[in-house]
């Protein structure tokens, strides 16, 4: 939107956006009257930033090339995206204001548009300097291994040297090449200070915006789609235009030599939405996707366990609050709330209630298992009793199945794009010979192959695991019955399991371990890690990050009776 | 852990080359080659520090699959190995020679030649000098191809010769191989190492020519230059061509002597050790005795009847002789512990005499001679040969029981 009228009150152009859609000046907090919908939505379609005023922008260089700003780039990169998840079905709101206003937001915060200065000055300082004569003599400036070493990209110190050894031997006077005309200014900048756009960070934008819009997806789900190729991410430079060459240290900020994680992305989502000074997100209520009431539903059916058992993550998750408004939404800024991470939450519910009812101890379970497989003997009416063995039996079996078909597919990711990537034009003929050599392989040893490589990716889908009912070899449970491990209790049905192990007595300091808890497999029950086995699978998470969040749970579970047994017992009577 | 979800381009490309090796050695070629195609985008990365970098990989485990695949042929494979020659510069004459040896194995004989010659003429600044050795081993091959080509002339020449034909051109021809063999063949073996083949090829030559003092010079240095690494065959061919030569016992003798050191279990052991029994010198007589128990104390031995008419006619002689029965003390000495199981159980007595009776008499004089004739090798098989009423085991038993305190003595 190009909603750049000025304040009536303060005569600043520094608009926001309430919760109920209406543009506010963040200077003097005046609130207009004008919406969304009058602001037209052409911007985006225009993919480059217009709004310098300084200098003359020259539109051809020799190459059919032309000047690029890094931020140019970015912008381009999210747009991508959010058309990728407008494609996956996320309403076009995502992309025509959510997303595209935090970008603005952004950049002027950042101080690299939208403002009176922009930081593309320092740039003209720079190449002034540079064509000085005493360049080692200044000991402020970076050397080039110090630029080359600031990147993301991991592994590369190879490329790096040799890089770095070929630029020095080309000139010194020259400018730090790369394609864009910031490029090296970008790398230069002190990270801590202005939060540097990354393209791990495009994600964490567009997670933003998703949250904010409260689209029924997780960040799990998320990273999922963009390792899935559903969402550009690798080598999405490929879509840039034919006139913005990218090439030298162009290629340290656009090339993603590796997966995106998820506490990284989640993290840096949080310190944007603090850096943009945003206020608090829209609520999450109980009727949202993101509740865990709603999650847990999903990851009970995926996980292939009963729907009875969503009456027990419903009671715990009302039992400590979890449920609740303020405490699932993000408020930015808010140090003291711990940051809500709603996939691993749900699943940790599961987890602990799973806990609750089968105690998983490698022992009780499996006794119970038996004891519901008598029962099931004489169960003539209604639906067959959950029996623990059977469910491992058949979810173990397909996970290991989908286990494998992962670590090979990881295997078998091809990183390259057809775009070649070079850092200088003297390297150039011979990173396209090699490109043609890998080509030249890829067919022949490809022909050779057992199978023909699928062309098209596979639908992205929200379910890796699915189960019919219709499947007569009863290997869903989904309308399984708990009553065979329940016992009629004052009217009630309640676990038979009256005993429950905590994860751990005392919980860490997160903010210096960055853990609440530390797993390692050995310490804990096979049964237990199995299910923690399973959701890591499904969210693309370390076990110990679920781990986690069952120590927070169980913790607030049982805080009364911690704080009374604090350092005797780990098995507590319910 | 296993469930590792980060991942970067370097990880993939490790679980990618293990999922290759893993099809390498289960032989699943089709599979190998699906993971290779995912690796190969590896050459666009540089992995100048590593120690083996993904461009020698994709050649090792390329020709691998190529060679191995059923859908691959010798042009796919021939069009692979030049792709892999432009790869690295460093590596290129060792792309070239085990090429050559594909090629050699496939019996493309005349391609091979070419690409040596094309190897041989390759130079690229400080690399030629550095490839030295791999120049050298091309030259060496290429001599080797020469003397086949040699050897082949040298065939139809005496063909000819029969028929009572003789063809200057054919003659001429082969003196040409002769020359271009010769001088490439005499670089190598020059420098230390193992050269069987072109050793034997080169002295092949010499000996046709009548150079015999050059071959003997050769061999010598092959056999005992110190430079060389410890080879059995070395001291074998000398022998050979000794013997050719017709030469002494006496040189003969020496030039066994260390491949008697070297590998007690050698084949040839028996000619030595006839040779040491018939020698007047009484050492080389108790060397003889020594170099047959060390044979015989090999599995690879023991149903040989050769080996054990030697020691038995050795021992024989000692017996009868009543002199040096000390020779049989110390040999039987380290022996006397595990031989009766090794050689002389019932279990093998039996098994012997159905299946080798020239055997079973041998190993049973020697049995009654070392544990009397009440071990259960001897009795057991004369017994047998003279229900058989065979006469040599009626000889044999007299013979043994005459000399019964025979083992006595020795065990003491």
């Amino acid at each position: 939107r190009d909603f750049n009228e000025r304040c009536a009150q303060c005569s600043e152009v520094n608009w926001g956006l309430t919760d109920g859609g209406r543009f506010y000046c963040r200077s003097c907090h005046n609130v207009t009257e004008r919406t969304r919908e009058v602001v037209n939505t052409d911007f985006i379609t225009n993919s480059r930033v217009q709004t310098i005023s300084k200098g003359l922008r020259k539109q051809e260089k020799n190459d059919g090339g032309c000047e690029w700003y890094i931020c140019e780039g970015f912008q381009l990169v999210l747009k991508k995206q959010a058309e990728a998840l407008e494609a996956l079905g996320v309403c076009p709101q995502m992309k025509d204001e959510i997303l595209c206003n935090f970008w603005r937001c952004y950049l002027q915060k950042s101080k690299q548009a939208y403002c009176q200065r922009p930081a593309r000055e320092t740039v003209k300082a720079l190449s002034v300097c540079e064509s000085s004569t005493d360049v080692e003599s200044d000991p402020e400036r970076p050397s080039l291994l110090h630029l080359l070493s600031l990147s993301e990209s991991e592994g590369d110190v190879q490329t790096d040297c040799s890089f770095a050894s070929s630029v020095s031997k080309v000139s010194e006077s020259a400018s730090v090449y790369s394609g864009s005309v910031d490029g090296s200014l970008y790398l230069m900048k002190n990270q801590k200070e202005k939060l540097r756009m990354t393209m791990p960070m495009t994600l964490s934008f567009c997670y933003m915006a998703l949250l904010w819009l409260r689209e029924p997806i997780t960040l799990s789900e998320f990273l999922r789609f963009v390792v899935e190729g559903h969402i550009p991410y690798l080598n999405v430079f490929q879509h840039f235009p034919e006139k913005m060459k990218l090439c030298g240290l162009d290629l340290k900020i656009f090339c993603v030599e590796s997966w995106p994680v998820y506490e990284e992305v989640f993290k840096q989502m949080h310190e944007l939405a603090v850096f943009l000074d945003l206020p608090r997100f829209p609520d999450i209520t109980d009727s949202c996707f993101l509740h865990p009431d709603m999650l847990c539903m999903k990851y009970l059916m995926e996980a292939n366990l009963p729907d009875e058992l969503h009456n027990w993550t419903c009671r715990v998750v009302k039992k400590i609050g979890i449920g609740e408004v303020d405490f699932l939404t993000l408020m930015p800024g808010n140090k003291s709330t711990r940051k809500v991470k709603y996939d691993v939450l749900a699943a940790a519910v599961i987890v602990v209630v799973l806990k609750l009812l089968f105690l998983l101890d490698d022992h009780y379970e499996w006794l119970l298992s038996e004891l519901a497989e008598e029962r099931n003997k004489n169960n003539t009416e209604g639906g067959p009793y959950f029996e623990f063995k059977k469910w491992y039996e058949v979810v173990k079996h397909s996970l290991d199945v989908e286990q494998k078909k992962l670590e090979e597919e990881r295997a078998k990711y091809l990183w390259r794009c057809e775009k070649p990537l070079f850092y200088s034009v003297k390297n150039k003929s011979k990173v396209l010979k090699r490109r043609q050599m890998v080509v030249n392989l890829q067919n022949q040893f490809g022909k050779l192959s057992d199978s023909v490589r699928r062309a098209e990716k596979p639908n992205p889908s929200s379910f890796q695991l699915s189960w019919s009912e219709e499947n007569t070899d009863g290997s869903c449970f989904h309308g399984h019955s708990l009553k065979g491990i329940l016992q009629e209790k004052c009217g009630f049905l309640t676990a038979m399991n009256p005993d429950y192990w905590l994860c751990t007595i005392k919980l860490c300091n997160e903010k210096l371990c960055g853990h609440l808890a530390h797993y390692r497999e050995v310490e804990f029950p096979q049964s237990y890690h199995f299910v923690l086995g399973l959701f890591s699978f499904l969210l693309r998470i370390q076990p110990s990050y679920i781990h986690d969040e069952v120590c927070m749970i169980e913790h607030k579970l049982f805080s009364k009776k911690l704080c009374k047994k604090r350092k005797y017992k780990t098995v507590i009577r319910k | 852990s296993s469930n590792e979800h980060k991942l970067n381009f370097k990880k993939s490309k490790e679980a990618c080359l293990s999922y290759i090796q893993d099809a390498l050695l289960q032989k699943q070629w089709k599979r190998a080659a699906e993971f290779l195609t995912c690796y190969v985008e590896s050459l666009e990365k540089d992995y100048s520090r590593e120690h083996i970098g993904p461009s020698e990989m994709i050649w090792r485990i390329g020709t691998e699959i190529l060679w191995h695949h059923s859908q691959s042929s010798m042009k796919e494979f021939n069009c692979f190995m030049e792709q892999m020659k432009t790869l690295g510069v460093k590596r290129y004459l060792k792309v070239c020679l085990e090429h050559v040896f594909h090629l050699l194995c496939n019996g493309q004989i005349d391609e091979a030649y070419q690409n040596l010659s094309l190897a041989e003429s390759w130079r690229f600044g400080e690399q030629t000098a550095i490839q030295d050795k791999e120049m050298k081993l091309i030259q060496a091959y290429r001599g080797l191809l020469d003397y086949c080509s040699w050897s082949k002339q040298k065939n139809i020449l005496l063909e000819q010769g029969e028929d009572g034909f003789s063809d200057l051109a054919v003659e001429q021809e082969m003196h040409g191989y002769f020359r271009k063999a010769a001088v490439n063949l005499k670089e190598i073996i020059k420098i230390p190492g193992v050269w069987d083949i072109f050793v034997k090829c080169y002295v092949d030559l010499l000996e046709f020519y009548g150079d015999h003092n050059e071959a003997r010079q050769v061999l010598n240095e092959y056999a005992y230059n110190s430079k060389f690494p410890a080879n059995p065959n070395a001291h074998v061919y000398l022998y050979e061509f000794l013997k050719r030569q017709g030469e002494s016992k006496k040189s003969l003798i020496s030039a066994l002597k260390i491949l008697h050191d070297i590998v007690p279990s050698h084949e040839l052991m028996i000619d030595f050790n006839t040779m040491l029994q018939k020698s007047k010198k009484r050492k080389k007589r108790r060397l003889g005795l020594e170099v047959i128990f060390a044979a015989l104390d090999y599995a690879g031995w023991k149903e040989n009847a050769k080996a054990w008419s030697c020691l038995a006619r050795q021992v024989k002689q000692i017996v009868i002789s009543e002199k040096h029965l000390e020779w049989i003390k110390q040999e039987w000495n380290a022996r006397k512990d595990w031989w009766p199981a090794f050689h002389f159980s019932r279990y093998l007595a039996k098994r012997n005499w159905q299946e080798n009776k020239s055997l079973s008499y041998e190993k049973a004089l020697v049995a009654g001679i070392l544990l009397g004739k009440d071990c259960k090798y001897f009795r057991h098989v004369s017994r047998q040969g003279c229900k058989a009423q065979l006469k040599r085991f009626r000889m044999l038993k007299k013979f043994v029981n005459r000399h019964n305190s025979v083992y006595l003595k020795i065990s003491g």
